[in-house]
């Protein structure tokens, strides 16, 4: 690890003022990736910004009905609580397909929705790599891309997002509360808050230098079957190769989002519409303009598939 | 507690670790803990050494610290506490889990500066050898390790799921979010899956584990 100073943020503004004087600085909560980014020298923060005094670590209801996670609730006291079991299965579900029991305990739901990609030549600095180094090429193109995008991917960056959770919340419509350096506070959209690659993929998420997230909200409950179907290498402790966040209702509509196929969260309103006609209109409205290599074109038939066994699991339960 | 006050012999116990680590690990050891100065006198203090209390099972510590040290460095190296295992060191195994406030973590992925406030009990702090853990006796009963390495991990890991289940937490393999999970061998094995064995004793520790959660064999 590079050398680096540290200390504890009393108020978010604080923090985020922090953030925004100290150059190079990062916060750190769970530090579950930060850590082992820094380990290998991708990350090379001088300054550390410990967010974990900072009291955001409540999940409350909001008037609208609604629910407001802190940002420094840990993934495993997501999964668990009890609203979030009732009402946002979905949610619950993509947590505890994630990572390991201790990871859980520790990772926060800000810091999840920051992780970076999983990406090998990410993590391999002796590979060219656009996102840790810019303009350093990619070594992924043309290299083994299995675990790679099929949609969304530019020319400088082919990595996908790793996380589960952002994948329910893209199908939840949470939105992402902040604050700034200057105190001020704004709401965005989960949609709009990761990036696609294009010729920045260095910047994942649309947050300003400072900005400090604060919570994340989730709408009032939807109702329906939901589901989060994760394909993986191994039964347990491994990254989505796809992964579909579903949620089916009984009339046969429904909304789902794709985890393992983008540099973010994926979904279409236009396959959300198609869901009367079945999944494989769905899939064809998500993967539209898809563009797959030979290590993983499979990621095609693999996403209509396993939409297609949700929503068999859907009517089933819905039934039931 | 008093201010970090060293003697000549807590100085040169830390400076022989230091050097003895460097020596039998410099695979394992990061240029961070190589270059990590011994335990140093608050007068030569570094620009980025810290002062820090710790407790660890029960036992309050003060110790200067580079702010790069591990939560599992500083037991390893600077408590000598070295119940818990560097194994991978980016957790992935599962061999450094800790308690920090009663909860399971893998202490190679935070930092010895953020658990101040904090308690942290490791392998040492769960039983003596006249005195064993429920869990470190069943381990021994069912022969729930080869070469021990992992063991520790095992064990805080599996005090902590325990603790998890008893609490009603669901995991992957829950079938039913509404209801209260209940031990069984799937969901055992689902909630230790951030502990690995390369012996593959897994067998020995499922059932180490799901005696001490008083499963029916």
């Amino acid at each position: 690890m590079k050398a680096f100073t540290y200390e504890r943020a009393k108020t978010p503004q604080e923090a985020a003022a922090a953030a925004a004087r100290i150059p190079n600085a990062r916060f750190v909560a769970g530090g579950t990736n930060l850590l082992d980014l820094m380990k290998l020298q991708i990350e090379t923060p001088s300054h550390l910004i410990d967010v974990n005094d900072l009291a955001l670590d409540r999940i409350e209801p909001v008037q609208d009905g609604g629910l407001r996670i802190g940002a420094l609730v840990r993934n495993a006291d997501l999964a668990a609580d009890l609203r979030v079991r009732r009402d946002y299965g979905v949610l619950t579900r993509a947590l505890v397909a994630g990572a390991s029991g201790q990871l859980r305990n520790q990772a926060t739901t800000a810091g999840n929705l920051l992780q970076r990609t999983r990406c090998p030549y990410f993590y391999d600095t002796n590979m060219p790599c656009n996102k840790r180094k810019p303009g350093s090429g990619c070594s992924a193109i043309g290299g083994f891309t299995r675990l790679h995008a099929i949609v969304g991917q530019s020319e400088s960056c082919i990595a996908t997002h790793p996380s589960d959770m952002a994948v329910a919340m893209r199908v939840l419509d949470a939105q992402v509360e902040t604050i700034d350096p200057s105190g001020a506070r704004r709401v965005i959209p989960i949609a709009d808050f990761h990036r696609l690659p294009g010729n920045t993929p260095h910047i994942d998420h649309n947050l300003k230098p400072g900005e400090l997230i604060t919570a994340v909200t989730l709408p009032p409950p939807v109702g329906g079957v939901q589901s989060y179907r994760k394909v993986r290498d191994r039964a347990s402790y491994a990254f989505a190769i796809v992964s579909v966040a579903s949620i089916v209702q009984r009339d046969g509509s429904g909304r789902v989002a794709l985890g393992g196929v983008a540099h973010k969260p994926w979904r279409v309103e236009a396959a959300d519409a198609a869901f009367p006609r079945g999944a494989q209109a769905v899939a064809g409205a998500l993967l539209q303009g898809a563009r797959t290599t030979e290590d993983n074109a499979f990621k095609v038939p693999l996403v209509e598939r396993t939409l297609a066994a949700a929503i068999v699991d859907a009517k089933a339960g819905a039934k039931a | 507690m008093p201010d970090f006050d060293p003697n000549r012999r807590q100085l040169l116990k830390a400076s022989t670790v230091a050097v003895g680590g460097v020596a039998v690990s410099a695979q394992l050891a990061t240029p961070a803990q190589a270059a990590a100065p011994a335990a140093r006198p608050p007068a030569s203090t570094a620009p980025t050494t810290m002062s820090i209390r710790l407790k660890v099972n029960g036992v309050e510590h003060q110790l200067m610290v580079d702010p790069r040290t591990t939560l599992l460095d500083a037991l390893r190296d600077r408590l000598h506490l070295t119940g818990s295992k560097k194994g991978c060191d980016q957790g992935q195994c599962g061999a450094c889990t800790v308690l920090v406030d009663g909860r399971r973590v893998t202490s190679c992925l935070t930092l010895a500066v953020m658990q101040e406030g904090h308690e942290v009990t490791t392998i040492e702090g769960l039983g003596t050898p006249t005195n064993l853990h429920p869990l470190q006796r069943a381990f021994i009963k069912h022969d729930g390790y080869q070469c021990g390495f992992c063991t520790p991990g095992q064990i805080c890991s599996a005090v902590g799921m325990l603790e998890e289940l008893r609490a009603g937490a669901p995991s992957h393999v829950t079938a039913d979010l509404s209801a209260s999970p209940q031990p069984t061998d799937m969901e055992l094995r689902e909630r230790m899956s951030g502990n690995l064995c390369r012996c593959g004793a897994y067998s020995n520790i499922q059932e180490a584990i799901a005696e001490v959660a008083g499963m029916k064999r």
